[in-house]
């Protein structure tokens, strides 16, 4: 039954194949590291390279494979030093990540992170190998009603988000709806709030909003407290590099329901890294945050996203190999690039070329522990970033933002986007605001319009099709307990702290 | 004008040959550069690598093609940039496709008209193609326009593009040819094609109008079934047993061409010498390769034929968009 892994393994452990996965993880670190490179622009750039260099097929794509895993790996770098979201995946990062460095654990954080990221790549590979043909039909079962219902899910589990100030909270998951408003409307191609600027057109780039809001208003409290020598201007220490096996222990059952998770989000078409990230992080705090610790530098609170989207970029592999279906937009593109050379993905691919099928997985299998041998030692030294002064690293991330957006585009709008989109961001953190409910809201608030939108135009305007389904029904289920369970818990528990309920 | 009838006679070669030597020369020697108006990795990038792969891979180019992406509008960005710009400049090329011709015909491309660039050519096609999963009732096109007739909101189409796109085009004309109006179609807009495969196979949607090309790696996979396929005539290869819409007896037609626009004010010398280069290695074996690996379909159009052909598929776009209320 797994004749194909065996093949596989044979393929990927040619030396040939070695180096380019050991290539492919090491140039996706770094596009992940890197704001404004993500796994789409790394692979995109990669591709024609693999195939003017006339790789073999499974070799091209062992690269790629190793780009698009080293991407989210890489992702969490910044998120974890600078507050700075690499990639899409990685916003969650922040939320604890940052707080870890500030108290000098820096190193830990970032080996613990690459830990995380190897379980649940593992995992989701482990779930790949063994139930991808069964995954791939439960998936195309999420119709636009479901995915309407997951999001109603999600949105339910942002509320433990919601801290001591639910407002704030709801206020900027509201900004992040309606920042997904702009663009043309995707239903029915209306432009929305688009002030006739074909720029604006697409809507609000990802990046965009991730640089704009994360990166500029973090130069921007950066400058603030080098004019105003107060104490936190103080560099972090850096403190120990490595991560102690007693706190991967403490983080164990974290990485492993987030991988979990995060697998299962990111084998459904339509989601990837970013909602499998906040679902993952959210569900956890809500199993184990017992003291209040986490958005504090809580080590769970580290280990749940960044198992979460890894395992999801993984996942994601499930519709494309069974299905010849595209989960992410990172898969479209990998898909393209099989498409060049004349395989086509789907269930014939694991008979009719087992070399590729089998090779990519198994290539996953060592990419990744390529990926945690190349991170853990490498944590040491780039936790050292911290120790840049201020006087560089506030250019040196302007740099970087800057030409993220503007290769992004070539366009100076993005650019001024960006900048508008930072003063507001620096403004709301002044006035005490967190970034990742916006984010949230964003990216979960277009999916949820684009596929309430949807079902309601398969069932023409029936509000019944919402809850047609027992995938549909569990998903407001579970949302509602959500929202229930913290008022019941407070009644019978009146002496924890939830009181702000 | 009066000119010496000997002077005419000659004057066509004689002007051709002098573009083609100065033109190829101008087109060899400098950098040339092709803008996809999209994100990269979509069908745009597509395009342009088509060109520039194939230019450099059979060598009538030296230094090899520059890519570049400038996303926004679904292309009314870049469009607006040619026009704006760079518009003469003679060694830069953008993609264009069926697409933008829909976009133009619908004013979503801003001021500017289709009138406003220079159509070079197009190098490859694919087709549109009507879809069911492989358990639906429909047997060919024909059963499928009846039930259709019987209710039209009864079937859920679905495809990758908004109302007013092009693929929301391909489910309009279907409607229309069974005198029905697009308005009553019961039509749900997904992002990309791949959503609305899985949409369809999930029993979410009923009738999927996608592309040819992307449907190649289903084929085989007892799936999907497709009942026609929207060209004017079999495409053969894989795809040989898929009747048309035509020979079924629906005058639908959507061919959805990958192009390439230049600058309104570029040179004659240096829009010919791109027509001829194009020209040339569309009849290159190699470059039938490339094209194949990509999934496109033999279309050769260049120069005033390629520009009288979009200026009149907008005007077409135009009357169609009036027809079902998408403009006034």
């Amino acid at each position: 039954m797994f004749d194909f892994l065996i093949h596989g393994f044979d393929v990927a452990l040619t030396p040939l194949n070695l180096g380019l996965a050991f290539m492919g993880a090491l140039l996706g670190t770094l596009f992940g590291a890197l704001p404004g490179i993500g796994p789409i622009n790394g692979i995109a750039i990669l591709m024609p390279l693999a195939y003017t260099l006339g790789l073999p097929a499974e070799s091209a794509l062992i690269l790629l494979a190793g780009v698009y895993t080293g991407a989210e790996y890489g992702g969490r770098m910044s998120s974890i030093l600078l507050n700075v979201p690499g990639d899409a995946g990685a916003v969650m990062t922040t939320l604890d990540g940052h707080p870890l460095a500030k108290k000098g654990l820096a190193g830990p954080a970032l080996g613990l992170s690459a830990v995380s990221s190897f379980v649940g790549a593992t995992v989701a590979i482990l779930g790949l190998t063994l139930f991808a043909p069964l995954l791939a039909e439960v998936a195309v079962l999420f119709g636009p009603a479901e995915f309407f219902g997951l999001m109603v899910f999600a949105f339910a589990s942002m509320s433990v988000m919601m801290g001591n100030d639910p407002v704030k909270t709801g206020i900027g998951a509201v900004l992040g709806v309606l920042v997904a408003m702009i663009g043309v409307d995707s239903g029915t191609g209306v432009m929305r709030y688009t002030l006739d600027m074909p720029e604006l057109y697409d809507g609000v780039d990802f990046v965009v909003m991730i640089i704009g809001l994360f990166a500029i208003s973090e130069i921007l409290l950066m400058l603030e407290h080098a004019h105003s020598k107060k104490a936190e201007d103080e560099m972090p220490p850096v403190g120990r590099v490595m991560v102690h096996m007693k706190e991967i222990m403490y983080c164990k059952w974290a990485m492993l329901r987030s991988s979990i998770i995060g697998f299962i989000v990111g084998v459904l078409p339509g989601t990837g890294a970013s909602v499998a990230s906040a679902v993952a992080y959210t569900t956890e705090k809500r199993l184990s945050d017992k003291d209040n610790t986490f958005g504090t530098g809580d080590m769970r609170g580290l280990a749940a996203p960044e198992a979460g989207n890894n395992a999801a970029a993984v996942g994601s592999f499930v519709p494309m190999l069974t299905l010849g279906i595209p989960g992410s937009g990172t898969t479209a593109v990998l898909l393209g690039a099989l498409m060049l050379y004349n395989i086509t993905p789907g269930p014939m691919m694991f008979t009719e070329r087992p070399e590729v099928a089998g090779g990519l997985i198994a290539s996953l299998y060592i990419g990744n522990i390529v990926l945690l041998l190349l991170n853990l030692p490498l944590a040491g030294l780039f936790a050292k970033v911290l120790t840049i002064p201020r006087w560089a690293l506030v250019p040196g991330i302007a740099i970087l933002a800057f030409v993220g957006v503007f290769q992004l585009h070539s366009s100076l709008t993005a650019i001024y986007m960006m900048l508008v989109i930072g003063v507001l961001g620096f403004a709301l953190r002044k006035l005490g605001f967190s970034l990742a409910p916006i984010i949230l809201g964003y990216v979960l608030g277009g999916l949820m319009e684009d596929n309430l939108r949807r079902a309601l135009s398969i069932s023409g305007g029936d509000l019944g099709i919402l809850l047609q389904s027992g995938i549909s029904i569990g998903l407001w289920f579970a949302a509602g307990l959500l929202l229930i369970a913290p008022l019941i818990m407070t009644k019978l528990r009146p002496s924890k702290a939830l009181t702000h309920t | 004008m009066k000119l010496n009838p000997v002077f005419l006679r000659w004057s066509a070669p004689l002007v051709m040959s002098a573009a083609l030597v100065s033109g190829n020369a101008a087109a060899q020697s400098g950098a040339t550069e092709c803008i996809a108006p999209a994100k990269p990795g979509g069908g745009y990038d597509l395009t342009c690598r088509l060109a520039a792969n194939g230019l450099q891979d059979t060598k009538l180019i030296d230094r090899p093609m520059m890519v570049s992406y400038m996303p926004g509008g679904i292309g009314a960005v870049a469009y607006n940039h040619v026009n704006g710009v760079r518009r003469d400049d003679p060694s830069l090329i953008v993609a264009a496709s069926t697409g933008a011709a829909v976009n133009l015909a619908l004013g979503k491309f801003g001021k500017y008209d289709a009138g406003e660039v220079r159509w070079l050519g197009a190098l490859g096609a694919d087709y549109g193609a009507v879809v069911v999963r492989a358990d639906a009732p429909w047997q060919n096109l024909d059963e499928l326009m009846k039930d259709l007739k019987k209710g039209p909101s009864e079937i859920v189409f679905g495809a990758g593009g908004t109302v007013g796109s092009q693929d929301w085009m391909k489910a309009a004309l279907i409607a229309k040819a069974t005198d029905i109006s697009p308005r009553d179609l019961r039509y749900v807009a997904f992002e990309g094609g791949g959503e609305s495969l899985a949409a369809l196979l999930g029993g979410h949607i009923k009738v999927y109008t996608g592309d040819l090309s992307e449907l190649r790696s289903h084929l085989d996979g007892g799936k999907i079934r497709v009942l026609a396929a929207l060209s004017e005539e079999r495409v053969g290869g894989p795809y040989a047993e898929i009747p048309t819409a035509i020979e079924q007896g629906y005058n639908v037609e959507w061919p959805i061409w990958r192009g390439y626009y230049m600058g309104p004010d570029v040179s004659d010398e240096a829009y010919n010498a791109w027509v001829e280069l194009f020209k040339e290695l569309s009849e290159k074996e190699k470059f039938g390769e490339l094209r194949e690996a990509r999934g496109l379909f033999p279309m050769a159009r260049f120069g005033e034929d390629f520009d009288a052909y979009v200026k009149q598929q907008v005007v077409q776009f135009k009357q169609l968009a009036k027809e079902v209320g998408l403009t006034q």
